[in-house]
C-alpha cells in the first residue's frame, strides 16, 4: 500500500487564512478609532508606527496614548481573551461530550475568581503567589471539585453541567464572602466590577502575559486535535481507538485551567463566549477538530473585539461590564444556533 | 496465537465480575459469550481490549502480555466495537469510519492514500460505500451498527471485540450483521442474547455465569438442555430444525386462550 500523502487544497487553505487574518486585523482597527475620542485610522497607524519602530510621526501625545497603550492594547487582550475562552469551550465541549461544557458554566470561571480574590484581599501566597497563580490554583480546585461531585453523581456528562452549576453557585459563594467580611468598601467596588468583566484596567504588561500563554496553550490543543475527534463516542471508544484518554484528559484539563485562569486574572469572568463560538465555529467549519480549534479561536477574538466596541459605545459616556454585553449578543446567538441545528438533523 | 485470556479476575463496588476465566480466541474464528443478565460478558469483552485493567491474571495477544503493549499499537492490532455508541456531533459515515484510522496517524500527519483506502474498504466491506457522506443522525440501528464495525475495520485489526452487536435490531438486521461477521474472515469475540443466534454463527462457545466461565467448546456440545437450564432456569428442548440445523426451543406454560385471568 503507497502512502503519500493527499494533498490538501493549499490555495484555498490560504485564502481561508488570509480572510480570517483580515477579519482579525479590521476588527482591531474598529476598536482602535472608535471610541469617545474619534480618531481618523491613518493617525491610528502613525500612531502604531510610532510605538512599536519609533517613527516619529506627528501624533499628539494624547492620541497616541489613547491608540498604543489604552486602546490597542486592549483591543489585543479582547483578541487573546475571546480566542482562548472559544478555544476552553470546544475542549471541555469535546472531552464531556456535553454541548453546554464551557469554563463558566463548570465553574472554572468562577473557582478562578475566588483564587484571584483571595490572593487580592487575604493577601493568600504572601507576596510568592500573583493573582494569576490564585486564580489557576483556584480554577484547578474548582475543576477537582467539579471532577469529583460528577462521578459522585454518577459520571454521565449531564451530571457534569449539574455539578458546575453547583460548583460555581459554591465558588461565587466563597467570594462573596471573602469581599463582604474582609474587603474595605473601596476593595469590594473594584472587585464586584472586575468579576463582571472590564477590560479598563488592561495595559501592555497583560498582553505580555496573555500571548505566550495563548500560544502555548493553542499548539497544545492543535497538538491533540486528532485525538479530541476520537472522543465523540466517548472515552471508550476514544481508548480502544488508542488514544491514552487519563493523560489527555490531565493535559487538557489543565490546560484550559491555565487559559480560564489567565484570563479571568486579567479581564475578569466572562460567560458565554466559550459557549457559543465553538457551535457557531462548527456550523462554518464543520466538526473537525484541526480546523475547528482555529476558527474558535479567530472567531472569538473578533467577537470579543466587536464585543468590547459595543462594551464602550452602547450607552455613552459609560463602560457596561463586558460579560453583560456577550451574553446580551450570546443568548440570542445561541438560541438561533440551537433552532438551525434543529432544522439541519 | 492470538487472543488468550489466563485465569482474570475483576470486580467492583466489592463484587467480584469476572472471576478467573479462561479463554481462548481462535484464529479467524468467531467465539460467542452467552449469559445472563449480569454473569459479566461485558466486563470481560472490556478486559480483553484493556478498557479496564485486570486484577490478576493475564489477558495475552500473540503471547505478549496485553498490559505491557502500548495502547496506539493495540488498537492497529485490536478493535472494539461497543453497544449503542451514539453522538451528538455531526458527523457523516465517512467521518466516523476515519476515526477508526486515529492509531495509524501521529499528531501532524496528513491523510494519506493508504487511509483512504483502509476507510473505502472497510465502507465497502459492510456494504455501506453508497452511504459515504449520510449523516449518522439520519441512520437506523442497523446501519450505525454496520458503520461501527466498519469504523473498526478501518483499524485493520486481527482481532475484533463486539459487545452485543446485535442489541435492538429486528431478526433481518441481527441475521445480517452476524453473517457479515462470518464473512470478514477477521478473529471475533462477541456477547449475544439469542442462543440460536449463537448457535448458528459462533465456532466456539463460552458460557458465563456469575463471572465464572461454566462450559466452553463447539455450540452443539456446549448448548445442552441441561446447562441452558442450570444456567439460565429456562427449561428448553434441542431438536433438529427445518433446516436440518440445532435449534433451541423454549419450554415454558403459557396460559391456554380465554383462560388467564
Amino acid at each position: 500500500m503507497s502512502h503519500a500523502p493527499i494533498e490538501p487544497n493549499w490555495p484555498a487553505r490560504i485564502a481561508i487564512v488570509l480572510a480570517a487574518l483580515l477579519a482579525l486585523v479590521t476588527a482591531i482597527a474598529l476598536a482602535v478609532t472608535i471610541g469617545e475620542m474619534k480618531i481618523p485610522l491613518s493617525t491610528a497607524f502613525q500612531a502604531l508606527g510610532n510605538g512599536v519602530f519609533d517613527l516619529g510621526y506627528p501624533v499628539s501625545a494624547i492620541q497616541q496614548g489613547v491608540i498604543f497603550d489604552y486602546r490597542l492594547s486592549r483591543a489585543l487582550l479582547a483578541a487573546l481573551c475571546g480566542g482562548t475562552l472559544a478555544l476552553s469551550g470546544a475542549i471541555l465541549q469535546a472531552l464531556l461530550r456535553n454541548p453546554l461544557a464551557e469554563p463558566y458554566i463548570l465553574g472554572i470561571s468562577a473557582g478562578a475568581s475566588t483564587g484571584a480574590v483571595a490572593v487580592m484581599i487575604l493577601g493568600f501566597g504572601g507576596a510568592v503567589l500573583t493573582i494569576s497563580g490564585g486564580a489557576f490554583i483556584g480554577a484547578v480546585v474548582a475543576l477537582l471539585v467539579v471532577a469529583l461531585l460528577a462521578t459522585g453523581a454518577g459520571g454521565s456528562s449531564d451530571r457534569v453541567i449539574l455539578a458546575g452549576v453547583a460548583g460555581s453557585q459554591l465558588f461565587n459563594a466563597a467570594t462573596a464572602t471573602i469581599v463582604t467580611t474582609l474587603a474595605n468598601a473601596e476593595q469590594a467596588r473594584g472587585v464586584m466590577f472586575w468579576l463582571l468583566g472590564n477590560f479598563g484596567g488592561v495595559r501592555w504588561p497583560d498582553v505580555w502575559v496573555a500571548t505566550p500563554v495563548a500560544l502555548i496553550c493553542f499548539g497544545v490543543c492543535m497538538l491533540h486535535a486528532k485525538v479530541l475527534d476520537a472522543f465523540a463516542f466517548g472515552a471508550d471508544a476514544a481508548a480502544s481507538l488508542g488514544v491514552a484518554v487519563t493523560r489527555v484528559r490531565i493535559v487538557l484539563f489543565a490546560t484550559t485551567a491555565v487559559m480560564t485562569a489567565t484570563m479571568v486574572s486579567i479581564v475578569g469572568t466572562v460567560g458565554f463566549v466559550g459557549l457559543v463560538i465553538p457551535h457557531a465555529a462548527r456550523f462554518l467549519v464543520g466538526p473537525a477538530h484541526a480546523r475547528l480549534l482555529p476558527a474558535c479561536l479567530v472567531i472569538g477574538a473578533i467577537f470579543m473585539i466587536l464585543a468590547d466596541i459595543l462594551s464602550r459605545i452602547l450607552v455613552p459616556q459609560q463602560i457596561l461590564p463586558i460579560g453583560v454585553v456577550t451574553a446580551l449578543f450570546g443568548a440570542p446567538a445561541f438560541a438561533l444556533i440551537l433552532y438551525r441545528a434543529r432544522r439541519a438533523t | 496465537m492470538t487472543l488468550a485470556a489466563h485465569d482474570i479476575r475483576w470486580s467492583a463496588a466489592r463484587r467480584m465480575i469476572v472471576d478467573g476465566v479462561t479463554l481462548r480466541a481462535e484464529p479467524g474464528r468467531i467465539l460467542g459469550l452467552i449469559g445472563p443478565n449480569g454473569s459479566g460478558k461485558s466486563s470481560l469483552l472490556r478486559l480483553l481490549c484493556r478498557l479496564r485493567k485486570v486484577e490478576s491474571g493475564v489477558v495475552t495477544l500473540d503471547d505478549r502480555d496485553l498490559a505491557t503493549m502500548a495502547r496506539r499499537d493495540l488498537a492497529k492490532r485490536l478493535a472494539f466495537v461497543e453497544q449503542q455508541a451514539s453522538t451528538e456531533v455531526q458527523l457523516s459515515v465517512c467521518d466516523v469510519v476515519k476515526l477508526g484510522r486515529t492509531p495509524h496517524r501521529g499528531a501532524l500527519a496528513s491523510w494519506t492514500d493508504a487511509d483512504e483506502e483502509a476507510v473505502e474498504a472497510a465502507l465497502e466491506r459492510v456494504d455501506m460505500s453508497e452511504r459515504h457522506d449520510q449523516l449518522w443522525h439520519t441512520l437506523s440501528g442497523g446501519e450505525r451498527q454496520r458503520v461501527h464495525i466498519a469504523r473498526a475495520l478501518a483499524q485493520e485489526p486481527r482481532e475484533l471485540i463486539l459487545d452485543e452487536p446485535t442489541n435492538h435490531l429486528d431478526i433481518q438486521h441481527q441475521l445480517s450483521i452476524l453473517a457479515l461477521l462470518r464473512r470478514l474472515g477477521v478473529t471475533c469475540v462477541l456477547a449475544l442474547h439469542d442462543l440460536n443466534l449463537a448457535s448458528l454463527f459462533c465456532d466456539e462457545i463460552a458460557v458465563l455465569h456469575d463471572g465464572k466461565v461454566v462450559a466452553s467448546g463447539p455450540p452443539p456440545e456446549v448448548l445442552t438442555e441441561d446447562l441452558i437450564a442450570r444456567v439460565f432456569g429456562v427449561a428448553v428442548s434441542i431438536r433438529e430444525g427445518a433446516s436440518g440445523r440445532r435449534h433451541i426451543e423454549y419450554l415454558i406454560d403459557l396460559p391456554e386462550e380465554g383462560t388467564a385471568r
